[in-house]
């Protein structure tokens, strides 16, 4: 039995005998509808290689009415900004090739299921790409352009705008093959405390989601919902700066974004999700 | 002209006469307050929409001050009778003078 479990007891006897407090709060019972039509999944059982985790939850759930309201509608949705940039960048050629994203892809639709099933296993260069690894082999070798910055801003709107195609499938990422020595780097990091404070990504988001860490809402760490437009940098947020702002807020010295353990943590994490959907360009606080 | 600047209006396409509407409106700006400073310690100039206004057929709806402490891409919801079909016209006025239009039609039946 797990610690949220005990504790989730623990909070049935405390709110019998009446004394409920919001600090202990589970996810909500919401549902997430994006437009009237994408039907989002934001609860379902846990992938089969999650020993102690049952349900897996969207950070969605885990979020105020007012922030999950935002991401209901593409024009409440800030990150919609971002992505209608990113639509003007897939059209425009960049580099010494003369070409531009559309050039090859077409319509950005035809991406459509990519973002569910990034990192994954790339036969050529022998290595586990994420989307942003993908998107800069593509502009360097393909388009003779200059690479973007890993968490930089156009790297993440262009990233928003080939997950915002995918919304409502459900993440699947394969471990298995070539893939699973990185993802069993991933697992081992995931575990590992680091950090003055030596808290491991499981500590918080496996042990204690649902809890109050101060005045944040812990979830459970998913990463089905990026990139992130977060209330509090009003832009959108990579997977990996994320990593590195939790991992620095451990007091620990980060990996760097794009780095082979940011990558190899993103494929297990993103191993935690599978089932949920694709629900980025997501908003968060 | 600040940069990036993109105004976006949602209305209905089609309401009963009579009937009160939500409109939504959204504009990308940066909203520079004119109070940060920049690197070598100088002051950022104020750019900023100063005023938004909403127009049905001709007669005003809606008129807001805007000041420096609004933040980025304001973003307005409000909602509106619609007595008959018309269009709507939006304004957003920016600091250097700049005025963004978009309009919207909306038929009655």
């Amino acid at each position: 039995m797990n610690t949220t479990k005990k504790l989730t007891s623990a909070l049935a006897i405390v709110a019998a005998a009446g004394l409920t407090t919001a600090a202990w709060a589970d996810p909500d019972d919401d549902n997430l509808v994006i437009n009237e039509e994408i039907e989002i999944v934001t609860e379902t059982a846990a992938p089969a290689h999650m020993e102690n985790v049952d349900t897996i939850y969207s950070g969605w759930r885990f979020r105020s009415d007012e922030t999950q309201a935002v991401q209901m509608d593409d024009f409440d949705n800030p990150a919609m900004i971002f992505v209608e940039a990113a639509a003007e960048a897939w059209n425009a050629a960049d580099g010494s090739e003369g070409k531009s994203c559309s050039s090859c892809h077409n319509d950005v639709e035809s991406l459509k299921g990519v973002r569910a099933v990034y990192p994954k296993w790339n036969e050529a260069a022998g290595e586990v790409r994420t989307l942003e690894a993908q998107i800069n082999d593509c502009r360097e070798t393909r388009m003779g352009a200059e690479k973007w910055k890993y968490t930089g801003g156009s790297m993440a709107a262009m990233v928003g705008l080939i997950s915002s195609v995918s919304r409502g499938m459900p993440v699947n990422v394969a471990i298995d093959g070539p893939a699973q020595s990185t993802w069993e780097k991933g697992k081992e990091i995931y575990y590992t405390r680091f950090g003055q404070l030596e808290l491991s990504c499981a500590n918080c988001h496996e042990d204690s989601y649902g809890m109050m860490i101060r005045a944040d809402h812990l979830s459970q760490g998913q990463i089905n919902g990026f990139p992130t437009y977060r209330l509090k940098n009003t832009k959108l947020n990579t997977v990996h700066a994320r990593f590195k702002g939790c991992v620095r807020d451990t007091r620990a010295e980060t990996f760097k974004p794009g780095s082979p353990e940011f990558v190899a943590l993103e494929l297990y994490v993103a191993s935690r999700g599978n089932g949920l959907s694709v629900e980025g360009p997501s908003v968060r606080n | 002209m600040a940069s990036g600047v993109k105004p976006r209006v949602k209305v209905p396409k089609k309401a009963a006469a009579g009937e009160t509407i939500t409109i939504k409106t959204l504009i990308s700006h940066k909203m520079e307050s004119g109070q940060r400073k920049n690197d070598d310690g100088s002051i950022i100039p104020r750019s900023i929409i100063n005023r938004f206004t909403a127009d049905f057929n001709g007669q005003n709806i809606i008129d807001i001050t805007l000041e420096p402490a609004i933040s980025t891409n304001p973003y307005f919801q409000f909602d509106s009778l619609v007595p008959e079909a018309g269009e709507f016209t939006f304004k957003w006025y920016d600091d250097d003078g700049s005025v963004y239009e978009e309009s919207k039609s909306i038929t009655v039946g």
